[in-house]
C-alpha cells in the first residue's frame, strides 16, 4: 500500500516539535521515544504499519485544541486515533505525523434519562456506554462486533454499524451531537440534546469522516429503553438462493426482525469445527432474532417460521430457552474466531442489494476457486452488509498480495450490483484507491470540497479516504 | 425553466448567469417567492426501483409525494418519517415533491422513533452550482463509503444544487395502531408522562402534547399493540382512554399538519429544544397558541403577527438552554426584520458559507434561504 513520502523537514524539526508539545501537556502524555511509538504504529489492519514521529494523550477538549493549535502552526499532519481498532487503517500513522489518541477521554459527562442521551467523552469505549445506563434499563444501539474495544470516537469517524442495525440504524442515527476541535484549535458545538440542525446538517457530514475533518472529543449519543426480551430463530436451506427468498418474504410479510444473519456452507463448517454448536450442515444458515415481551415474540416467530416452512428448510429450531437461544448464537459469534484457526484471513466488508445475494455468491465462489483461495461468508443478510473472509497464508510470499487482488475483485462486483465498497468499517487505506470503482471525479470531488472547508490545509489523516493521486494538489499546500 | 432530464437541468444551471429558483411543488416555502429565473424540477418524474424485499425505493426529484407514498402503500410499505403536509399552515397550493421533502428534511411526529427523513435517505443525485452532477450514498442502506453528503443535502433548502434523484430505506406498515390519551395535564406533568413513555420498552412512535391533552402512539402487529398499550397504561396509571384504527390516524394527521393552526391568523414558530426545555418555554408563550410533538422536542407556537413575533425572547432563551427556532409563517414586515431560520453560531457560521461557496461558486443559490 502506497503511503505518501515521508517529509524530511518535519522529520528534521522532531524536537522543536516535541517540546512544543510538552508545553502544553503533561509530561506522561507525550510520547516520542522511538521504541515507545511503536505501539502506536498500526490500528487493527496490522498488514501495514509505520512508527510515528510522535504520539499525544490528551485528557480534556481543552488539550486536543491546544495540540492541534501546535500542529497547525508547524504544519505537522495529525492522525486521530480511537481505540485502533480499525480493520482499514483508518488510524495508520506516517513517520512525519502526530497521532492524537483520545483514549484517556473516557468519562461519562451526563447521563439524562428524562431525554433519552448520554453524554460521554468520545475515547469511552462503545460497550462502555451502555455499561453507563443498562442497570436503569437503557442502551445504545450501535453494535459493531468490536464494542468491547473500540471507542466512540472512531464509531464516529467510521459510521460503525452492527448486527442491529436492521432495526436501530448505525451510528449516525443514533448521534445527536458532537464537540468537534478543527485543525486551527477551534472548538465547535454541533448538535445537542436537541433533534436536527436549523441549517445544514453537519453533523450528518462529520460523522463517517474518518477523522479528516476534526477531532470528536464529546459526544451526545441517544440511548433506548431496553426490550422485554429477545428470541432467536435458526434456519438451515439446501441453497444461497432459498435462503435470500426467504429473507426476501420475512421483509416483504412486514416484520422487521432486529438482526438477520447469514452464513455460507465453508463459514458453517468452520464454525461447527471450531464451536461446536450444533448447525446442521446445510449450504446456508439464517438466524433471525425478534424482539419485545413473550407474547410478541411468539407472535412474530409464528409468522416467520410459517413463512420458513414455505421454503423447505433442512433445519428449522425456535430457541425454547435462554442457554438455547445462547447456542444459536455462539456459532455467529465465534465464527470470525473460526475462520482465523484454518489460517489468517482478510474481512472484506461491501454492501450489496439483498436482492442480488445469490449471485453474488456464485460469483465469489467461482472467484475463490479461480484464485486458489478459500472464502466463508458471514452476512448481515437485512441489510446486504457482506463479510467474505478470505483465507490466506501471511508467511507465504505473494499470498496477502494474491488476497488483496481477490478482495478488490469481490468489492468491485459489489459496486457493479449497485452496492458500495464499505458498510460499516470505512475506507481507511484499504479500499482507497478503489474509490474510483465507485465514484466518478467529480463525485470525490465534491466530498473533498468539505475537507478544504473545516480543513484547509489537508492536515487532519491526509492519506485515507480518497486515493493519493486524487488528493496530491491538495496535500502539496 | 422545467428541464426534462438530469442533463437538460445541469445545462440550465450551465446557462444560468444570475440567481436560480428552485421549486418541487412548492408547498414548504418560507416567506414570499425569492427572486430569481424560476426551475421548476417537476420534469424530473418517476419511481426508477421499487424492491419491497429489500425495503429500498429510487425516485428522480420531481416525483409527486403521493405518487411514492401510493406505490409504497401497494407493497404494504411506507416512508418511515411520516411526512408533514404543510400546505393548509403555509396558505400553499401545488403538489409536493419528493425532492422537496428531502431539501427541507421533513419529518413528522414518528421522527422520534424512526429518524427523520435524513436518517432514511440513503442516496442522492444532485446538480451543484458549477452544473455539474453529483452522486452520493446509493440505493443500499449500510453504506460508509466516502463522505455522507446525503446527510448535508438533506435539509439544505437547494443551497448546495439541486436534487435530481433521492434513495430511501422505506419500513413496513404496521396493520395496527393505537393511541393512548389523557386530558388536563399541565406542560410538566404533560411532559413527564410522555417521557416516561419513551423511556419505557412498550416502543411508543409518536408523544405529543395539544390542548392540554397527551397522546401517546403505538404501532406494530395487532397483538402487540394491544400489549403494549394495556402495559403502557398500567404503567402510566389511571385516567388514559384508548384510541384506535382510524381514529388514532385521524389524531396523527393533526399532529403532522399543525392543523389546530390552520385558518388561524398570526406568525407561526418551530422550535426544536430538549423535550424537558418545553414547560420553560411554554411558560414564554403567554399569548400564543401552542402544539408539542417528539416528547415535547418540537414546539410549534401561533404568535401575534406584528414587531419581532417574540423572536428575542425565544431565541435569547434558546441561547441559555439549547436548541433553535425557525418563524415558518409571518408577515413580510416581520420576516424583514427576523431572520426566518435560527441563526448559527459564528464558527458554524463560518463552515455553512464555506461549504455553500464551495458547491455554489456563483451564488446561483443564494434566494433559497
Amino acid at each position: 500500500m502506497e503511503m505518501p513520502k515521508i517529509d524530511a523537514a518535519i522529520v528534521a524539526r522532531k524536537p522543536a516539535i516535541v517540546a512544543a508539545l510538552q508545553e502544553v501537556l503533561p509530561p506522561d502524555a507525550v510520547i516520542f521515544d522511538e521504541a515507545e511509538v511503536r505501539a502506536y504504529e498500526c490500528d487493527a489492519l496490522t498488514a501495514y504499519r509505520c512508527p510515528p514521529l510522535a504520539a499525544v494523550l490528551p485528557r480534556s477538549t481543552a488539550e486536543v485544541s491546544a495540540v492541534l493549535r501546535i500542529c497547525h502552526q508547524m504544519g505537522v499532519p495529525v492522525v486521530p486515533r480511537g481505540a485502533g481498532t480499525s480493520l482499514a487503517g483508518g488510524a495508520l500513522p506516517t513517520g512525519d505525523c502526530v497521532i492524537l489518541g483520545v483514549a484517556r477521554m473516557n468519562a461519562v459527562l451526563e447521563t439524562d434519562y428524562p431525554n433519552r442521551f448520554i453524554r460521554v467523552q468520545s475515547g469511552r469505549t462503545n460497550l462502555s456506554v451502555t455499561g453507563a445506563v443498562e442497570a436503569d434499563g437503557f442502551f445504545y444501539a450501535p453494535d459493531p462486533s468490536s464494542q468491547l474495544a473500540c471507542a466512540i470516537a472512531g464509531n464516529i469517524a467510521m459510521n460503525s454499524g452492527g448486527a442491529h442495525c436492521l432495526k436501530y440504524g448505525v451510528t449516525t442515527n443514533n448521534l445527536l451531537g458532537v464537540t468537534l476541535v478543527q485543525m486551527d484549535g477551534t472548538v465547535l458545538e454541533i448538535g445537542g440534546a436537541h433533534l436536527d440542525a436549523p441549517g445544514l446538517d453537519l453533523l450528518g457530514v462529520i460523522c463517517g469522516s474518518e477523522g479528516q475533518l476534526g477531532v470528536v472529543t464529546e459526544a451526545v449519543l441517544r440511548i433506548l429503553p431496553k426490550p422485554e426480551g429477545a428470541r432467536p430463530v435458526l434456519m438451515g436451506f439446501d441453497s444461497n438462493e432459498v435462503a435470500g427468498e426467504c429473507v426476501s418474504d420475512i421483509i416483504k410479510a412486514g416484520i422487521l426482525p432486529v438482526a438477520i444473519e447469514f452464513m455460507d456452507r465453508p463459514c458453517i463448517e468452520a464454525t461447527e469445527a471450531f464451536a461446536k454448536a450444533g448447525y446442521p450442515m446445510c449450504e446456508a444458515l439464517l438466524i433471525v432474532e425478534v424482539e419485545g415481551s413473550k407474547a410478541e415474540i411468539d407472535e412474530q416467530l409464528a409468522l416467520i417460521i410459517e413463512i420458513a416452512k414455505r421454503h423447505n428448510p433442512v433445519e428449522l429450531r425456535e430457541a425454547a430457552d435462554e442457554d438455547q437461544a445462547k447456542r444459536i448464537w455462539l456459532g455467529r459469534k465465534s465464527a470470525f474466531g473460526a475462520m482465523g484457526q484454518i489460517n489468517d484471513y482478510m474481512c472484506l466488508d461491501g454492501t450489496i442489494p439483498v436482492s442480488s445475494l445469490p449471485y453474488v455468491l456464485r460469483r465469489i465462489g467461482e472467484m475463490s476457486r479461480e484464485y486458489g483461495l478459500a472464502v466463508g461468508n458471514v452476512f448481515h443478510a437485512g441489510d446486504g452488509n457482506m463479510h467474505p473472509l478470505i483465507l490466506f497464508d501471511a508467511n507465504k510470499p505473494g499470498d496477502l498480495e494474491l488476497c488483496e487482488a481477490f478482495g478488490a475483485d469481490v468489492l468491485k462486483l459489489c459496486v457493479e450490483v449497485g452496492g458500495c465498497l464499505t458498510g460499516e468499517h470505512g475506507v481507511g487505506i484499504e479500499k482507497r484507491d478503489l474509490m474510483k470503482v465507485q465514484f466518478a471525479l467529480e463525485d470525490m470531488e465534491a466530498q473533498m470540497w468539505v475537507k478544504d472547508v473545516f480543513d484547509p490545509k489537508w492536515l487532519l489523516n491526509p492519506a485515507k479516504v480518497f486515493p493519493l493521486d486524487v488528493t496530491a494538489s491538495r496535500r502539496a499546500l | 425553466m422545467k428541464p426534462a432530464n438530469e442533463l437538460e437541468l445541469a445545462e440550465a444551471i450551465r446557462a444560468a448567469t444570475g440567481p436560480v429558483r428552485i421549486v418541487g411543488g412548492g408547498t414548504r416555502r418560507v416567506g414570499p417567492p425569492p427572486a430569481g429565473a424560476l426551475l421548476e424540477t417537476g420534469g424530473l418524474a418517476g419511481i426508477s426501483l421499487y424492491e419491497p424485499g429489500a425495503l429500498t425505493l429510487v425516485a428522480a426529484a420531481g416525483t409527486p409525494l403521493a405518487e411514492v407514498e401510493a406505490v409504497l402503500a401497494e407493497g404494504g410499505q411506507r416512508l418511515p418519517f411520516e411526512v408533514p403536509d404543510l400546505r393548509g399552515l403555509l396558505g400553499r397550493e401545488g403538489v409536493s415533491t419528493i425532492g422537496g421533502v428531502v431539501a427541507a428534511n421533513a419529518s413528522g411526529p414518528r421522527r422520534i422513533q424512526a429518524g427523520a427523513c435524513r436518517d432514511s435517505l440513503i442516496g442522492v443525485r444532485f446538480v451543484d452550482g458549477a452544473g455539474t452532477i453529483v452522486k452520493n450514498g446509493g440505493r443500499v442502506m449500510k453504506n460508509v463509503t466516502g463522505y455522507d453528503l446525503v446527510k448535508l443535502m438533506a435539509g439544505s433548502c437547494g443551497t448546495l444544487g439541486v436534487l435530481t434523484e433521492v434513495a430511501f430505506k422505506v419500513l413496513p406498515r404496521p396493520e395496527a395502531e393505537a393511541t393512548l390519551t389523557r386530558g388536563g395535564l399541565d406542560p410538566v406533568a404533560a411532559v413527564a408522562a410522555m417521557s416516561q413513555a419513551l423511556g419505557s420498552p412498550f416502543e411508543v412512535t409518536g408523544a405529543a402534547y395539544v390542548a392540554g391533552q397527551v397522546r401517546l402512539r403505538m404501532e406494530g402487529m395487532a397483538g402487540s399493540v394491544a400489549y403494549r398499550q394495556g402495559a403502557l397504561a398500567k404503567l402510566l396509571g389511571a385516567g388514559w382512554d384508548v384510541v384506535e384504527a382510524a381514529q388514532s390516524a385521524a389524531l396523527w394527521q393533526e399532529i403532522r399538519d399543525v392543523t389546530p393552526f390552520v385558518g388561524q391568523p398570526g406568525a407561526v414558530w418551530r422550535l426544536s429544544v430538549k423535550p424537558s426545555d418545553m414547560p420553560q418555554v411554554l411558560a414564554l408563550l403567554t399569548e400564543a397558541q401552542t402544539l408539542c410533538d417528539w416528547g415535547g422536542g418540537l414546539i410549534w407556537a401561533r404568535v401575534p403577527d406584528a414587531g419581532d413575533a417574540q423572536a428575542a425572547s425565544l431565541r435569547g432563551l434558546l441561547a441559555q438552554i439549547g436548541g433553535h427556532a425557525s418563524l415558518l409563517r409571518a408577515s413580510a414586515e416581520v420576516l424583514a426584520t427576523v431572520p426566518a431560520l435560527h441563526p448559527e453560531a459564528p464558527g458554524v457560521a463560518a463552515l455553512t458559507r464555506g461549504l455553500r461557496a464551495k458547491f455554489d461558486p456563483r451564488g446561483l443559490f443564494s434566494a433559497q434561504e
